[in-house]
């Protein structure tokens, strides 16, 4: 039993990192999901006269 | 928390896209922006039911001043209202646009530079003692404000001869000087105008202009408590190790521009330290100086978690564990990625006109609420309580007097006028009343002229 505990599993330590580094994983990738799809959703707004929209943004004074 | 006043004054940005319908000028998207307010107002420039102040600043930037605030959340509801007020004035205008048969789109943007290299502000002020030796306590506050670019910088996109770049902060170009009275022609960090609009024997404002006006509500929850914080430190006028920098300004552009934490900076004494090192040194002393006021727990003890999180962040040279709370952070991932998936630099106009979206405020037009709905961006505020506080002032300063005394005189039909100081009846300039303390909640005279109007 300790030598299948020692060699066959991982402890709990262990495990719980395996967990939050799983956790992380889904995270980020959850993450990079949700960036895509906003991207997506305004990627139509992005393509239409960006150049000509950023230009004419200019104001005067301010401080 | 270490009660402070505290207040915003936020200048946007106009734009119109006329689409294929007739252009129009700023001035006149302007004019269409605050024709409702001119209509119950008689100005563009008009303090709300909140306490905030409203108005058309020179150049035609829309611009809102929230009331005092002493708690910090308060504070980010009140300038997310004003967002809410700004917006809906962005609605309105539309509807008059179409009614005339225009398509065109106005544009809103919570940022600090144009296209055309103009820039315009996020100010914060911060109520300080009179008594303090103000020249000493701004120059020990600078170089910590030199360097709360890695906390909340707002990121952006220069171009530079070796190809366009990300920075930290949108504002650090545009900066001249440490501290003067200047405001427009040499821009300094700290403004010296001595307008404390409060008792002058007692109090002063510090008028902090080096900061970028920021969308994620953690960046503006950070950069206001980190200050108030720092500024108590500083209070204590115990003695501290030197950090002045010998060049400030050239200090805070290399800052920005590394955006890495790491840059060098050369001190008046002749010592270098980095960025990060400068910042550590203001994080343990302000949480040692927070737990020492048994102040640490709560809202502080939070936001100093996030302040540690974030110089780790930089230490590590990983921002994943604050580009859901932080600006830079949170910007950075989003235009990069875009630069990457369609295969394009980062001076492509598409990523320019992302930055742009990024700050946009106008409803459906910007991205700060996208981000937040799919959890990318955390959001602080309530968005029920941010509602009501376009008609609510924050607690625990006059500006609940001052919106008793707006609501009763509108109520009333009576003409009046007021400022962050005074409140008036134009027919009765006699008993105009001062509110000189910016702690007070009431006042007798105030509400005397209140329940006549009321009567």
């Amino acid at each position: 039993m300790a030598q299948e505990r020692m060699q066959g599993k991982a402890s709990a330590w262990e495990q719980a990192q395996v967990n939050e580094s799983e956790a992380l994983g889904a995270i980020k990738g959850s993450r990079d999901a949700g960036v895509d799809d906003l991207l997506d959703e305004i990627d139509g707004l992005l393509e239409t006269n960006a150049e000509q929209f950023v230009k004419g943004y200019v104001q005067k004074g301010g401080q | 928390m270490i009660t402070r006043v505290i207040g915003l004054e936020t200048e946007y940005g106009l734009a119109y896209d006329a689409g294929s319908t007739r252009p129009q000028t700023t001035e006149e998207v302007a004019r269409r922006l605050f024709a409702p307010v001119v209509e119950w107002g008689r100005s563009t420039n008009v303090f709300l039911l909140n306490g905030s102040r409203l108005y058309l600043d020179v150049g035609s930037h829309p611009e809102v001043a929230t009331a005092e605030c002493v708690d910090p959340l308060e504070l980010l509801e009140q300038d997310r209202a004003g967002v809410l007020t700004l917006a809906r004035l962005v609605s309105a205008a539309e509807d008059s646009l179409r009614a005339e048969g225009l398509e065109g789109r106005i544009h809103l943007f919570r940022n600090n530079v144009d296209s055309a290299g103009n820039s315009f502000g996020c100010h914060e002020n911060y109520l300080i003692p009179r008594r303090l030796e103000y020249r000493r306590l701004t120059e020990q506050l600078l170089p910590f404000l030199v360097t709360r670019q890695l906390l909340s910088g707002a990121g952006h996109v220069a171009k530079t001869e070796q190809g366009p770049r990300l920075v930290l902060s949108q504002r650090a170009e545009h900066m001249w000087e440490g501290v003067s009275a200047s405001s427009t022609r040499s821009r300094p960090m700290i403004n010296t105008r001595d307008e404390p609009h409060a008792d002058a024997e007692r109090f002063r404002r510090l008028h902090v202009i080096v900061g970028d006006t920021n969308m994620a509500e953690g960046s503006t929850l950070l950069k206001t408590v980190s200050t108030s914080l720092v500024l108590s430190l500083l209070e204590t006028a115990r003695v501290m190790p030197s950090w002045a920098i010998a060049n400030p300004v050239k200090a805070l552009r290399e800052v920005s521009r590394d955006a890495d934490g790491a840059t060098l900076i050369t001190l008046e004494d002749g010592r270098t330290v980095t960025a990060l090192q400068l910042q550590e040194y203001f994080l343990s002393a302000a949480s040692a100086h927070a737990e020492a006021e048994g102040v640490a727990g709560g809202l502080v003890g939070e936001v100093l978690a996030l302040w540690g999180r974030t110089l780790d962040a930089w230490r590590g040279g990983d921002l994943d564990s604050v580009k859901s709370t932080l600006d830079f952070a949170a910007k950075r991932e989003l235009l990069t990625r875009y630069a990457e998936r369609h295969g394009v630099r980062l001076d492509d106009p598409r990523v320019a006109r992302l930055e742009l979206a990024y700050h946009d405020v106008a409803p459906g037009a910007g991205l700060r609420e996208g981000l937040e709905a799919r959890g990318l961006l955390r959001r602080f505020t309530d968005a029920e309580r941010v509602d009501a506080a376009q008609e609510t002032p924050p607690s625990g300063t006059r500006a609940q007097i001052r919106s008793r005394f707006l609501a009763a005189a509108r109520a009333a039909g009576v003409e009046h006028q007021v400022d962050w100081l005074h409140l008036k009846l134009t027919q009765d300039p006699g008993r105009t009343v001062l509110l000189p303390d910016p702690f007070a909640t009431s006042d007798a005279a105030a509400q005397a002229l209140i329940d006549e109007l009321l009567g």
